[in-house]
């Protein structure tokens, strides 16, 4: 008994409270992953595990910097209306240095939350959420979704320095026709300092306007942080995907207290060619315009200290098997200096069972 | 040339040179649209489902509308994502059911 005290005390010194922490959230989600297996193993709502696998290259003003790096996902639904979902990322960064490359890495969750079907019209969000400000954070910031592999010059705006909240969501689709539909989410957000799951004591909400015939979206978005000096942050977006045409434009603008700017995306794939799936269909030109334009230079968002302009000029290939080659070519102007961007990369898109369940 | 010029500039070349990329489509449907491909079968048998148009629409208004069709995944997990989609793209319960319809054609 007394060896076992003993050797409890090692175990506690060696694991700081950090390692804790991620040690008891691990236990968490495998208690749960137990819990519902046992139910789940026969019908469609096994425990999925996603993500992406990737390995990128940035080389901005002629230093390239390499990173591979892996964000899973990880979905588990208990009984008909509960689900568990969390996505973390895990990275090595190697950039060039004085004496040679040095490298850096990061682990961390970048959302854990339960979600509960309230009513057809109502979900109840609870735990770290991604914010929903804007696009870019919700939708398009996973590495096996974005076309480009850096986010938007503005993304900072109406993301609170974390991009992430602590508390709740209330959100669905509130109403629904065959000529539009609406859909809205509601949150608030608690001070949170932990380590893996910082926020800020914040509240906002979006609304989105889609019209199913037009293919047209538009939306606002709005949120206040409620800590030290409080700030209101403003955003529009705009997404028009005409139907069965291939080309798709993504659009948003976001206004804060310091500064504004605004991201313009269009990308394009042809079926003329043989399909989708033809060699010449799986290529993907991209173009992606982005203005930010300060208002003072205080630091409280992330965009540059001076007015910026940036086109992004990019090609995707799709290969086979959820793979995806991204290159783009970025040109930079600001009265700091102007710079050319350079990005390569390759991501891959898993999606699988988390385990063998029976049947099906 | 001034950067304020180059990219309002560069901006209507790019919607000039879209538009009249996306403007033959409209003529030349070669195949159909990724999404209007079941992608469940990988997993499946050989038997192939017909179209379901309502689901095809959900899935193309939902879910391509941020990204690509995936290849194909197993059925044991289509109910999961019909989930995580009601959550994340903030689909109706109806959207839901014609979705998870669609997966199981």
């Amino acid at each position: 008994m007394r060896e076992a005290a003993k050797f409890g005390l090692m175990l506690l010194r060696f694991l700081n409270p950090i390692k804790l922490r991620e040690a008891s959230i691990a236990i968490a989600i495998a208690v749960v992953m137990m819990l519902c297996g046992a139910r789940s193993a026969e019908a469609q709502d096994t425990p999925l595990l996603s993500g992406g696998v990737a390995f990128l290259t940035s080389t901005p003003g002629g230093n390239t910097t390499y990173q591979p790096l892996i964000e899973p996902l990880v979905a588990l639904p208990i009984g008909q209306r509960l689900m568990i979902e969390s996505r973390a990322v895990l990275l090595e960064s190697f950039s060039p240095s004085a004496n040679g490359y040095q490298h850096s890495h990061f682990v961390g969750l970048t959302y854990l939350q339960g979600d509960y079907l309230a009513t057809p019209h109502l979900t109840l969000v609870g735990g770290s959420f991604i914010l929903p400000f804007g696009t870019y954070n919700e939708r398009l910031s996973p590495v096996w979704i974005n076309n480009f592999q850096d986010g938007p010059l503005i993304v900072g705006l109406g993301l609170l320095s974390t991009g992430t909240g602590v508390g709740g969501e209330l959100r669905g689709s509130a109403i629904q026709t065959s000529k539009y539909s609406f859909d809205y989410v509601g949150w608030f957000s608690a001070r949170s300092g932990n380590m893996q799951f910082n926020s800020e004591r914040s509240f906002g909400g979006r609304g989105s306007l889609y019209l199913p015939e037009q293919r047209l979206e538009i939306g606002a978005s709005y949120d206040r942080s409620l800590q030290g000096t409080q700030e209101n942050f403003y955003g529009i977006h705009a997404w028009w995907e005409p139907k069965d045409e291939g080309f798709r434009l993504r659009s948003e603008y976001a206004l804060g207290q310091h500064a504004q700017g605004y991201w313009v995306e269009t990308d394009y794939r042809t079926s003329a060619f043989g399909g989708l799936d033809s060699w010449v269909g799986r290529f993907e030109p991209l173009f992606r315009m982005q203005q930010t334009f300060r208002r003072d230079t205080v630091v409280s968002d992330g965009v540059p200290l001076v007015n910026t302009q940036r086109a992004d000029f990019g090609l995707d290939y799709n290969l086979p098997h959820n793979t995806r080659i991204l290159s783009s070519y970025s040109r930079q102007f600001s009265s700091t200096g102007d710079e050319n961007i350079w990005e390569t990369g390759i991501v891959y898109r898993f999606l699988f069972p988390a385990w063998k369940g029976k049947g099906l | 040339m001034k950067a304020k010029h180059f990219f309002p500039g560069l901006l209507m070349v790019a919607a000039i040179g879209a538009a009249s990329l996306s403007a033959p489509m409209g003529h030349t449907q070669a195949a159909p649209p990724a999404a209007a491909q079941p992608h469940v079968d990988q997993y499946k048998s050989a038997k192939k489902a017909p179209m379901d148009d309502e689901g095809t629409r959900v899935f193309a208004q939902n879910c391509s509308r941020c990204h690509r069709t995936p290849d194909g995944f197993s059925p044991r997990i289509s109910g999961t994502i019909v989930r995580h989609m009601r959550v994340r793209a903030n689909l109706s319960a109806h959207d839901e059911q014609v979705l998870m319809k669609y997966f199981n054609q």
